[in-house]
């Protein structure tokens, strides 16, 4: 598999008169042609600000950013002008929770897929509307000639969200960014949504990168799972080996504080206290005031990412000192 | 002037501290020439329940099922357009039982928007003394319970009874708005998605709180919650909605492992996996559940459930008796009619 996105090093950092957020503290990872990488976080740790940062669409004067990110070997941090909209109209695609912002509410579903359509092969009116209804019926909506008639308020969530999907994949991108797209929706229908995404991210063979603060979304469409916590990915990991052994303190208080089956009647693991305040950049590990294993030299200098076998990096003092099992 | 100190049990530990019948609440739609299209949202219909002292009833069921309406009927923050409430033997709002203040006082709720919830320019000292000083507590009283519920909350009075909603992250305010639920030493508390917008390290502090609480305090916990598993973790009993109805109630044994009705199956088995070799293969369910305004005839599930049959649509199912748990489906009732029941 070759790679299709390289991201290295990204700061991200907001400047207002009134507060600086650095919301992106050094973040590196690939995405490989036809993989789906999983951004698991919680609120705040930097999920979206990474994912539009690859769409460059921060407001730029007020956005300081720097490191790298290349799509198919094309820096994006330095793009031109034209280029960029080649970037966002049809190399790199993007759907989210709440479809309302991808749709106009005065035009039809059809009428705004076939535009879409239409803008970026250049096809002529009567076979943007012919691909308008494949895509539709990509994403499995029922009736699709229907429904292209349908203006966006006269569909359920998941048929938007669907719809969602198929604007977004008019374009063929090869990277699909997806933030957080099942979060708004109902339990039963979410799993529908799920399958869906990952059905066509195999028949269509894009990249991904899903974006979830739930750990059992991110192992339902996962290959690769990524942890963030305040702007860093501090472990990423094969979702098999995150699940079954995760290294970082804070991956494993995540995974252990996650209530699920058979968890009854026991006392849940919680973390203390809440994640740092982005103002500041810390001086050495940022979970350091809130993991149990904390040590002097936690505090001295941020950890590097280390690899502890088999494409899974950590980024923790235990680590780097013993290569592992100790903190078990 | 009310008494605050914690109301007796009076009734014995074998009857209900809460029971409602036949609660009904529908919302006209508006729309229309005169404002009003005639039509209503069934968003409660018919819906009966009782909750024992001590227990954690957990309500579950999808975006729109009535969840927060029943919660709001129980503490009548609406009025029901039908239906009775017995608090512990007392009728509510009836000439010979309790008024809807001393409901509220017994009967306490936490919703989910933790920052909606506060008053933004109150100190958590102030709003937390509100409710006991507006009963008649007096001053020193109230300071002193003020730092007891911060205390049992675990926030460390000294440092936050003096501060502002804003100054508190997520989690502290919703400890904040459970210590404010408990300022009036209520029996029956209802958490209405309480933990749902807190990160998943934050949900389990509270959640172990919770716990704790119930223990110490002796409550009576409603808990409802779109999350199954959380319910799962922290109920007794779990009642399942679906369009405004209930469709299975039982223990919490019976409900998760071994659900009756059709939609409670679709339900758990449309949790996402937490095991990569065993992802979810195939949506248990299609669609989307339909709109609470004219619901479908009959059975409500019927036009997503695999098992429908003629009947289901001709004739409701009732919440019928199964042993472990109650259902409502025609195929869990002798002689409905449909194929998969027993016949008479
Ligand atoms: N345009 C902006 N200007 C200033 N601050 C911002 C901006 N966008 C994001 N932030 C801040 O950057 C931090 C990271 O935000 P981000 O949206 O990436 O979080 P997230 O991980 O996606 O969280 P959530 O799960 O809540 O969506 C937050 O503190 C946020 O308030
Ligand atoms: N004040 C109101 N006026 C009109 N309709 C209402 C009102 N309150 C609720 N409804 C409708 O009643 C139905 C039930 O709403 P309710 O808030 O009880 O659902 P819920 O189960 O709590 O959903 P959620 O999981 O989204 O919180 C919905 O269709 C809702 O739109
Ligand atoms: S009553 Fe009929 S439609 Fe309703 S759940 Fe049972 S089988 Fe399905
Ligand atoms: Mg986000
Ligand atoms: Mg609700």
């Amino acid at each position: 598999m070759s790679n299709l996105l390289q991201v290295r090093d990204l700061h991200v950092t907001f400047v207002t008169p009134d507060r600086t957020v650095n919301a992106v503290n050094g973040v590196s990872f690939d995405v490989r042609r036809g993989e789906t990488l999983g951004i698991l976080g919680e609120s705040g740790s930097g999920k979206s600000v990474t994912l539009r940062s690859i769409l460059r669409l921060h407001p730029e004067h007020r956005t300081r950013w720097s490191g790298s990110i290349k799509l198919e070997g094309d820096e994006i941090l330095t793009m031109g002008r034209g280029a960029l909209s080649d970037l966002r109209g049809q190399r790199v695609a993007m759907i989210f929770q709440e479809p309302a912002t991808a749709f106009d509410p005065v035009f039809t579903i059809g009428h705004q897929i076939a535009e879409t359509v239409r803008r970026h092969t250049g096809k002529g009116e009567a076979d943007s509307w012919t691909r308008a209804r494949e895509l539709l019926e990509m994403v499995r909506i029922p009736s699709p000639a229907q429904r292209l008639k349908a203006y966006p308020h006269e569909m359920s969530g998941g048929m938007r969200q669907r719809a969602m999907i198929a604007l977004a994949l008019s374009c063929n991108p090869s990277l699909l960014l997806a933030d957080e797209p099942t979060t708004a929706l109902d339990a039963t229908v979410q799993i529908q949504v799920l399958l869906l995404i990952r059905e066509l991210q195999r028949e269509l063979d894009v990249g991904v990168i899903f974006v979830t603060h739930d750990i059992g979304v991110a192992v339902e469409v996962s290959d690769r799972i990524g942890v963030m916590y305040a702007g860093k990915i501090v472990e990423l990991a094969p979702v098999e080996q995150m699940v079954d052994a995760p290294r970082h303190p804070y991956s494993r208080g995540l995974l252990a504080s996650t209530v699920h089956d058979g968890m009854r009647g026991r006392r849940l693991e919680a973390i203390p206290g809440a994640p740092p305040d982005l103002a500041e950049v810390p001086t050495g590990c940022s979970f350091a005031l809130r993991c149990k294993f904390v040590q002097s030299n936690c505090v001295a200098r941020p950890p590097d990412l280390r690899e502890v076998g088999g494409s899974h990096l950590v980024r923790c003092v235990l680590v780097d000192a013993q290569e592992a099992g100790v903190a078990a | 002037m009310e008494s605050l100190v914690p109301v007796e049990d009076r009734g014995g530990p074998a009857q209900p501290l809460l029971l409602a019948s036949g609660l009904r609440k529908h919302f006209p739609v508006p729309g229309g020439l005169l404002g009003r299209s005639g039509k209503v949202v069934r968003a409660v219909d018919d819906l009966s329940l009782s909750v024992a002292k001590g227990e954690t009833l957990g309500v579950v069921g999808e975006s729109g099922c009535g969840k927060s309406t029943v919660a709001r009927l129980l503490i009548r923050l609406i009025k029901p357009d039908r239906g009775t409430m017995v608090l512990d033997g007392d009728p509510v709002d009836e000439p010979h039982g309790i008024t809807v203040n001393e409901l509220r006082r017994q009967v306490q709720m936490v919703f989910q928007d933790s920052y909606a919830s506060l008053n933004p320019r109150l100190t958590i000292g102030e709003t937390l003394a509100f409710a006991p000083k507006a009963h008649g507590l007096p001053a020193a009283e109230a300071r002193a319970r003020v730092r007891d519920l911060l205390d049992k909350v675990g926030l460390d009075p000294t440092n936050y009874a003096e501060r502002y909603p804003h100054e508190l992250s997520g989690g502290q305010r919703q400890r904040v708005n459970i210590a404010r639920a408990l300022a009036l030493r209520p029996r029956l508390v209802i958490l209405d998605e309480a933990v749902s917008a807190l990160d998943k390290s934050v949900e389990a502090q509270v959640l172990n709180m919770l716990v704790d609480l119930k223990t110490e305090l002796g409550l009576t916990y409603i808990f409802i919650s779109h999350d199954l598993n959380v319910v799962q973790y922290l109920s007794d009993r779990v009642l399942v909605m679906y369009l405004g109805k209930i469709v299975e109630l039982g223990s919490v044994e019976a409900i998760y492992g071994d659900p009756q009705h059709p939609y409670t199956r679709a339900l758990l088995s449309a949790r996402p996996s937490m095991d990569p070799r065993r992802r979810t293969k195939e949506a248990p369910i299609q669609g989307d559940p339909p709109n609470p305004i004219d619901p479908p005839s009959g059975c409500r599930f019927r036009t997503r459930c695999p098992f429908a049959e003629d009947v289901c649509a001709r004739a409701e199912p009732p919440l019928a008796d199964t042993g472990a748990q109650a259902v409502a489906c025609h195929m869990r009732i002798a002689g409905s009619g449909h194929s998969k029941a027993v016949a008479t």
